[in-house]
């Protein structure tokens, strides 16, 4: 073959391989250009977190407004203190809103939800959640309602 | 009994020379690099022969393995109720495991095993002689660009390969089973994660490319110049080469995944 078409053959072999690439960042794993750095941080402390881990959604009426930064022990309160990165054209959540720790389906990943208040003062960045509620922990539950509690 | 322990000696010293001169080999052809002048449409044509002619195979086992995960992912999901997840399954087998191990098995198969016997071929029949002769260094000119091509394709391969399966793991799941496509790349896209599991996935390709490649040109090049040495190279190559990309890709899997 002459030594041009194969040439030719291999870079759209390469470019292939390049937009294989592409398509893994961008449609695979969700990277997308402009979701970095326009967020603002809020922070929340919970009891239990249970499956919270870093990356994880937090959404508002169901709709994904934020990701977990991290999730680290408070050593004076022994509660885990979450960070949370809020997109920031959210920026009206009202300062008795509160996080609730829930679950998408049975067996879904755990997802922080915020729930609406009626203040008409709204979170500054920094700011942390006034009140929260901690994951469900069906074992817990179970235990007490066999145990009468 | 003297005769044995004799022989099992001289097999560990044998094995330890292969390994030497597998090193030494290594060095000769990645330090000879030749001009680009030269070398570039060297290359080209290997990286043709290698990564283009390997594309059919790839992308048709990619995508019959993809729909197969798919099969398999919603029976068992949708025990559970939650064949939504099935997106998540597949990208995650793809892109972490399958992909860089069924591409570098097909890799060893198709390119490798040609790669061996090509090399043995000329080595058989005198070429590499005769280039030594002419002042031309064959680790130069025949050796670094098969060598480069396999660094290069393999990884394109697996990518391509991981690509072609989640799109062959969607038309089963989606359109056929009727899993809904929002959650199908909504879980997939919140649960894979571009630097932990698609680059060390393509780390992974990029080092069984490289150890596939080495196995494949070396044993031709060190293979007993007949026939009969010619096929049992060829089989070597195959077999070494999976066992390495099977055992290094427990290792790999440890170090990148284990938590430890």
């Amino acid at each position: 073959m002459a030594q041009r078409t194969t040439e030719i053959i291999t870079g759209l072999f390469m470019i292939a391989g390049l937009a294989a690439v592409l398509v893994l960042a961008l449609q695979v794993s969700g990277l997308s250009p402009k979701s970095a750095g326009d967020t603002y941080t809020l922070y929340a402390n919970f009891n239990d977190v249970g499956g919270i881990s870093p990356r994880g959604k937090v959404a508002m009426a169901g709709v994904k407004v934020g990701s977990v930064r991290s999730v680290t022990l408070d050593k004076e309160t022994f509660q885990a203190r979450v960070e949370l990165a809020i997109d920031a054209d959210v920026d009206n959540i009202p300062a008795d809103s509160s996080a609730v720790i829930r679950t998408s389906g049975i067996l879904g990943d755990q997802y922080i939800d915020i729930s609406i208040g009626g203040d008409m003062e709204s979170l500054n960045p920094g700011d942390s959640f006034y009140s929260t509620q901690s994951a469900m922990n069906l074992e817990r539950l179970i235990t007490n309602f066999a145990s009468g509690k | 009994m003297m005769d044995r322990i004799a022989a099992l000696g001289r097999l560990g010293f044998d094995i330890v020379a292969t390994v030497g001169r597998a090193g030494y080999f290594l060095g000769g052809a990645l330090a000879g690099v030749p001009k680009p002048a030269v070398g570039f449409p060297l290359l080209v044509r290997q990286l043709y022969s290698v990564g283009v002619l390997s594309l059919a195979i790839v992308v048709v086992s990619g995508l019959f393995i993809g729909m197969v995960l798919g099969l398999q992912g919603y029976t068992i999901l949708s025990d559970y109720g939650s064949e939504a997840a099935v997106g998540q399954m597949i990208a995650l087998t793809l892109v972490r495991e399958l992909g860089p191990v069924v591409t570098a098995l097909l890799f060893a198969g198709r390119a490798g095993s040609a790669l061996t016997a090509e090399i043995g071929l000329m080595k058989a029949t005198e070429q590499l002689s005769s280039m030594e002769m002419m002042g031309v260094d064959p680790l130069r000119r025949v050796i670094a660009p098969r060598l480069w091509a396999g660094f290069i394709a393999m990884p394109i391969l697996a990518v391509i390969f991981s690509v072609v399966g989640i799109w062959g793991g969607m038309l089963v799941s989606v359109d056929w089973l009727g899993v809904f496509e929002g959650a199908f790349w909504g879980n997939m896209q919140s649960s894979v994660s571009f630097v932990d599991d698609v680059l060390n996935g393509v780390v992974k390709t990029v080092v069984f490319g490289f150890v596939c490649t080495w196995i494949a040109v070396f044993q031709g090049y060190d293979c007993v110049p007949t026939s009969a040495g010619i096929s049992s190279a060829t089989t070597k190559t195959v077999v070494y080469s999976s066992l390495a990309v099977l055992g290094l890709d427990f290792v790999l899997t440890a170090v990148m995944f284990g938590n430890f």
